[in-house]
């Protein structure tokens, strides 16, 4: 039996994978096996983002974490009319709107992807308003904490005039 | 014309070797991905929309005195082969080269910044430096942000943040990422083990250019895996911490090689500088493996009359699209491995004679 990836070589790996009760199997020689190892580390060529995506999609479902999650569920975004599966093949959202629609759908997801659904990083100053100011205040109380433990007592003092500003300005907005 | 200089000019500012941790790190490079409110990201928006997106970028541009000094190219009115030359040299990526109505690239006059409309997000704010910068590179990569956001309404969530198309750039929408040289740790067979360890620490790992199964030239490129619930600076210092490591064990590993197997080593580097010097035909793979081979050489002191700036300009301008511009036509495999050669030559025997570029 020759090899399934490059065809010259015989086959001496063989594997069996069993992915949601479809069996699928591989033939390789030692060289492509080895090949195929590293794919996952170095190239993205055979291991592509809707695939993933989609496994991750799937596995949800299957293994029973995310099913019949309160909320509505909409097939297509009414703003832009982009279809669920679409995007769950492709791996792109349409357009800002996408995010709200799916919502309960997405949520698990991002959550897979990144750990977490809460942004903790940079705000927009426009949006800013009291969300940025709060958020600002937090990052210099990190920094405030950090600086004390360096003993730069100096810089914490500046700092923590800093954070009483921002608090003032914010109980004044409200 | 700002476009023809930046094509023409075959040396970078990201090509330097006096950037702090260069014997390891060649570059580090920060992406933002921005959206504009209530308009479809591009694989889903009609032209009208995309004409409206690069309209709205121009007339913050405009409107922004600090960001004056970028060059706006419409990519409609710029060639096949130019647009190569701005992939190859990390201007602009492969997907935005092949559309072109309604696109735009906006690079600085010294490369080190490249804006993207319409490509996979609205806007992609991209800074490129030398060596290991990638808190300096953030830094410029911000203030061009805050400026665009003077002027443009964001796409923007209290709970995933910056809006992108895909998913898994929701949150900070920054990829901070930095290119390696590990030619060491490839040669000893651990760059497995020790990228396998880096990719457990939400680091991803990737080869140059991200072609083939292997990386071309011992390159790899680290980035960051998540972008959604860690602040800005997290995922640098995150990236920056991995990094560190990576670059101690490649700088022991060449130690170790020079102590137990100089002889192999110095017959390495000698026969990569060899070939370079006098071969007639060069493929661009066997370019950018010898030139790695000649690189790890020029660091450990083995080869002295060739610089490691000559090396890494000669690792993009021996990139097909480069090479052709430089001669000014299109050329069939047989001739590029011609021009290539002869152009390696000039440039090692003209870095040897310490003339000038």
């Amino acid at each position: 039996m020759l090899c399934d990836e490059c065809r010259k070589r015989p086959a001496n790996v063989h594997i069996t994978k069993m992915v949601n009760g479809v069996k699928s199997e591989f033939h390789l020689c030692e060289e492509c096996a080895r090949d195929k190892g590293e794919l996952s580390l170095i190239s993205e060529s055979k291991f592509s983002f809707p695939s993933l995506l989609t496994g991750l999609l799937q596995t949800g479902s299957d293994i029973g974490v995310s099913v019949s999650r309160p909320g509505r569920t909409v097939d297509r975004c009414k703003n832009c009319g982009l279809a669920f599966s679409t995007f769950a093949n492709m791996g792109f959202l349409g357009c800002s709107e996408c995010y709200e629609q799916f919502g309960p759908r997405l949520e698990p997801l991002i959550r897979r992807i990144h750990g977490n659904c809460q942004h903790t990083g940079k705000v927009p100053k426009r949006m800013g308003g009291a969300a940025g100011v709060m958020r600002e205040i937090e990052n210099l109380r990190n920094d405030l904490a950090k600086l004390v433990s360096d003993e730069k007592y100096e810089d914490a003092a500046v700092v923590r005039d800093k954070i009483k500003a921002l608090e003032e300005r914010l109980s004044n907005e409200e | 014309m700002p476009l023809e200089d930046i094509i023409n000019r075959t040396y970078s500012a990201w090509m330097s070797t006096d950037a702090p941790h260069a014997d390891v790190a060649l570059s580090s490079r920060v992406r933002l991905a921005r959206n504009l409110g209530n308009i479809p990201f591009p694989n889903q928006a009609s032209e009208t929309d995309l004409a409206e997106v690069v309209e709205k970028v121009q007339k913050a541009i405009s409107r922004a005195p600090e960001l004056s000094r970028l060059e706006v190219m419409r990519l409609s009115e710029v060639s096949a082969l130019e647009r190569q030359i701005l992939v190859e040299k990390h201007l602009i990526s492969p997907q935005l080269a092949q559309c072109t109505q309604n696109r735009l690239a906006i690079v600085a006059e010294d490369e080190s910044v490249s804006v993207m409309v319409n490509e996979e997000d609205h806007i992609r704010i991209q800074t490129l430096l030398p060596g290991f910068q990638l808190s300096e590179a953030y830094q410029i990569a911000d203030k061009i942000d805050d400026l665009l956001e003077s002027q443009l309404d964001y796409a923007f969530d209290e709970q995933i943040g910056y809006i992108a198309a895909c998913p898994t750039n929701v949150g900070t929408g920054l990829r901070v990422s930095i290119m390696v040289h590990l030619p060491a740790l490839v040669a000893t067979g651990r760059v497995k083990a020790v990228l396998s360890a880096v990719s457990n620490l939400g680091i991803a790992v990737r080869g140059l250019y991200g072609e083939g199964s292997e990386a071309s030239g011992n390159l790899f490129q680290l980035s960051n895996q998540v972008t959604l619930g860690r602040s800005e600076p997290e995922l640098i210092e995150n990236l920056a911490a991995v990094t560190g490591q990576v670059i101690e064990q490649e700088r022991a590993t060449r130690k170790k090689l020079v102590l137990e197997m100089k002889d192999q080593l110095e017959d390495k580097v000698h026969r990569a500088y060899g070939i370079l010097s006098h071969s007639r035909l060069m493929t661009s793979q066997e370019a950018l493996r010898l030139l790695s081979d000649a690189k790890l050489g020029v660091e450990l002191r083995l080869i002295s009359g060739v610089d490691g700036k000559t090396l890494n300009e000669l690792m993009v301008i021996t990139q097909p699209a480069y090479l052709q511009s430089l001669v000014g036509q299109e050329l069939d495999p047989l001739e590029r491995d011609i021009r290539r050669a002869a152009l390696i030559r000039e440039r090692i025997s003209n870095g040897r004679e310490g003339k000038e570029r």
